[in-house]
């Protein structure tokens, strides 16, 4: 079984080569990307399979003993994680096929979009199976630089100026995940996650902390935490709809990814979870309020994503086995979730030429295939019973008033309306772009409300409308089905991420296992 | 663990002069503070190495006396994604001057949008604040070159600073500091 886990990496980068000589033709990149991503999924599959029943996987690349050599570690967490992005990643390569099929070209240039594609996916699949810090750094490297490439694709001006503002971010959290290492191998001596795990009670707590709070810091500007979110509703916008969906539903969270870690096995017995609540409320609330005050569909989005990240670092920071299952459970439904909205607002966007929800109306006639494909993941995300979004807070919830503090019940207010404040926001979007009638008559408060949202430059942006191709409906309607799939097998899913929870919370086999090998 | 302090003034000095250089709005400087905290953070991993030693792998020395190959296998990894992202950072530089003769960061305009619309509605609330405005002034206003100039440039007449810098497209009337 070792043998399949370094293909997880290889595989893509492979595939990427094979597409970049194969830039004049168009078809032959396209298979080798679905292929290449199909059999990844297949070969994780099969991973989760095996080490859900087992002991998890450690495969020490090239034969070098472990604090020397590179390890590869397969746990349940890592995973079921990429699974899940394999999936995504497959559906938004199909949506990105579709469009880049119908445009004839126009804006993405396809020769360099699915090698750079393929390698942002290695890169995140690298990150998720990393099994030592600088292995990590190096698959956050390897997304990143991916993701610098496809978020100015076509190189336009606006791309390039919000391009800017990502990368820069990008860059100055990649310095202090580097700094972070370096320190922590000064200290420990190591940079195998399991040995850092347990020679980390050895150091002082001061010395513990210092460590943990940069390397959280370095995580949170990935994983966009409130003081740090800034940047992700400027930049992701404004790059081709594919992209800010996959970047939307994925890059954030294996920066959530790496806090988890942080939290449960780097820095078992150093906690600062009481300042992470206070980020989380943070977040979740500025996040929401910013939604409420947007008038451009993807802009909702994006402050929705950041909002959302609030719960995970929530459960992160409740810490109990029970919380910590239940980010894991929200985590894979957020990014089912947020991956198919995004794409839903790119067929919007399509179909109306626009993405404001005070130029686009009457859609529910128009599309009504497209308003089942907004609708369903819209209550999703702002989590309505009895869908995933509403079984994810719920566990949340319940794992905070479990504990019961009082900051706890903060907490859970807050997450709550925030949950509610996310339902007006998508609704009111509902309402504006799907109910209203291409002639309907607004009453003065509406209309007042949409004269204020309105005096953004964007909304004033339209862009011709567009046939939508069959297989971007399909590839938005699949996702929709993965997100209905989450609900309707939400049993054993949770259950998984109840025993992710709990392992994660016991370092001690993973680091006999790893040091052993 | 014996470390050399002028290595670690080195370090210092550079991620603060990357710090600083990246602050700035143009991007030629930002790249450059990029390489200078790159460099620094090299450095860090190299001071982390501890005592230099002989060469590792190189002939049976004690292992006592070799240094640490493994900082030395994660700096140069480290240089070589610095190296990539540099030449990155470069094509955008590059592509940035192209589009519009200028490498510095405009702010966003759903953001200039989101401001002006939060003055337009407090403006019309109350009239009381906008007399604290002119009292209000930060060391930026007025200046539109970047703050790093030319030392003694007034002596070279023919020296003068070129570099690219952030002027606003067209500054608002009332322009007097920090907004609330």
């Amino acid at each position: 079984m070792s043998a399949l886990v370094p293909l997880l990496v290889t595989l893509p980068l492979l595939g990427a080569a094979v597409a970049l000589i194969m830039g004049r033709h168009r078809r032959v990149q396209v298979v080798v990307s679905i292929v290449t991503l199909s059999v990844v999924a297949i070969i994780a599959a099969v991973l989760l399979v095996v080490v859900d029943s087992g002991l998890p996987i450690a495969v020490s690349v090239g034969g070098w003993p472990v604090p020397f050599g590179i390890v590869l570690y397969v746990d349940r967490l890592a995973a079921l994680l990429v699974v899940v992005s394999s999936i995504v990643l497959l559906a938004v390569l199909l949506f990105s096929v579709g469009q880049g099929a119908a445009d004839g070209d126009d804006d993405t240039p396809v020769s360099i979009f699915h090698p750079s594609y393929l390698i942002l996916a290695a890169g995140i699949f690298n990150a998720f199976i990393a099994g030592d810090l600088f292995n990590l750094y190096v698959g956050f490297e390897i997304l990143l630089v991916a993701s610098y490439v496809l978020i100015t694709l076509g190189s336009t001006e606006s791309r390039i100026r919000t391009g800017v503002v990502y990368i820069v971010v990008s860059l100055v959290s990649s310095i202090l995940f580097l700094s972070a290492i370096a320190m922590i191998y000064a200290a420990l001596g190591t940079v195998n996650m399991a040995q850092v795990a347990e020679r980390m009670s050895e150091l002082p707590q001061e010395t513990q902390l210092v460590l943990h709070v940069i390397l959280l810091l370095a995580f949170s500007i990935k994983a966009a935490v409130f003081p740090l979110s800034f940047w992700l509703p400027d930049s992701y916008p404004t790059a081709p709809a594919p992209v800010t969906a996959v970047f939307a539903g994925l890059l954030t969270k294996v920066g959530v990814y790496a806090m988890i870690r942080t939290e449960t096995q780097l820095f078992a017995d150093n906690d600062v979870n009481f300042v992470l609540l206070i980020v989380a409320l943070a977040t979740m609330i500025v996040g929401v309020l910013g939604a409420v005050a947007q008038a451009e569909l993807k802009r909702i989005l994006s402050f929705t994503l950041v909002s959302h990240i609030g719960y995970m670092v929530f459960g992160l920071a409740i810490a109990t086995p029970l919380a910590i299952g239940a980010t894991i459970y929200y985590m894979v439904h957020h990014i089912v979730v947020q991956t198919t909205l995004f794409l839903a607002v790119g067929l919007i966007e399509r179909r109306a030429g626009s993405t404001s929800i005070l130029r686009v109306k009457g859609l529910m006639r128009a599309a009504p295939i497209i308003a089942v494909l907004y609708f369903i993941p819209a209550i999703n995300l702002g989590g309505l019973p009895p869908f995933s979004g509403f079984i994810g807070k719920f566990a949340l919830f319940e794992a905070a008033a479990e504990v019961g503090t009082p900051i706890m019940i903060v907490l859970l207010v807050g997450g709550i309306l925030t949950s509610l404040l996310t339902l007006y926001a998508l609704m009111r979007a509902w309402n504006l772009s799907f109910w209203r009638e291409e002639d309907d008559q607004i009453e003065t408060e509406t209309e007042a409300r949409i004269s204020y949202l309105g005096s953004s430059p964007e909304a004033a942006v339209q862009t011709e409308r567009r046939a939508i191709p069959k297989v971007m409906t399909a590839a938005t309607a699949g996702m929709v089905a993965v997100t209905v799939a989450l609900t309707i097998f939400a049993g054993p899913l949770y259950d998984l991420c109840a025993r992710i929870g709990e392992g994660l919370l016991q370092p001690v086999t993973l680091v006999q296992l790893e040091v052993d090998r | 663990m014996n470390v050399s302090l002028i290595l670690i003034v080195i370090m210092a000095v550079l991620f603060a002069c990357g710090v600083y250089a990246m602050l700035e709005r143009s991007l030629t400087r930002v790249l450059i503070g990029f390489l200078l905290l790159g460099n620094a953070a090299n450095l860090l991993l190299l001071i982390v190495m501890g005592q230099p030693g002989s060469a590792p792998f190189f002939d049976s020395a004690d292992k006592g006396e070799m240094s640490d190959p493994l900082p030395q296998a994660l700096t140069l990894t480290a240089i070589v994604i610095t190296f990539a992202v540099s030449a990155f950072l470069l094509a955008l530089i590059y592509r940035s001057w192209q589009l519009g003769q200028a490498d510095t960061v405009e702010d966003d305009s759903e953001d200039i949008a989101v401001r002006e619309r939060g003055i337009d509605a407090e403006d019309t609330m109350d009239d009381d604040d906008l007399a604290l405005d002119d009292s209000i002034s930060t060391d930026f206003v007025g200046v539109d070159t970047a703050p790093i100039t030319i030392v003694g440039s007034r002596e070279f007449a023919s020296l003068r600073d070129d570099a690219p810098v952030d002027r606003p497209a067209a500054p608002p009337e009332d322009e007097g500091g920090e907004r609330r």
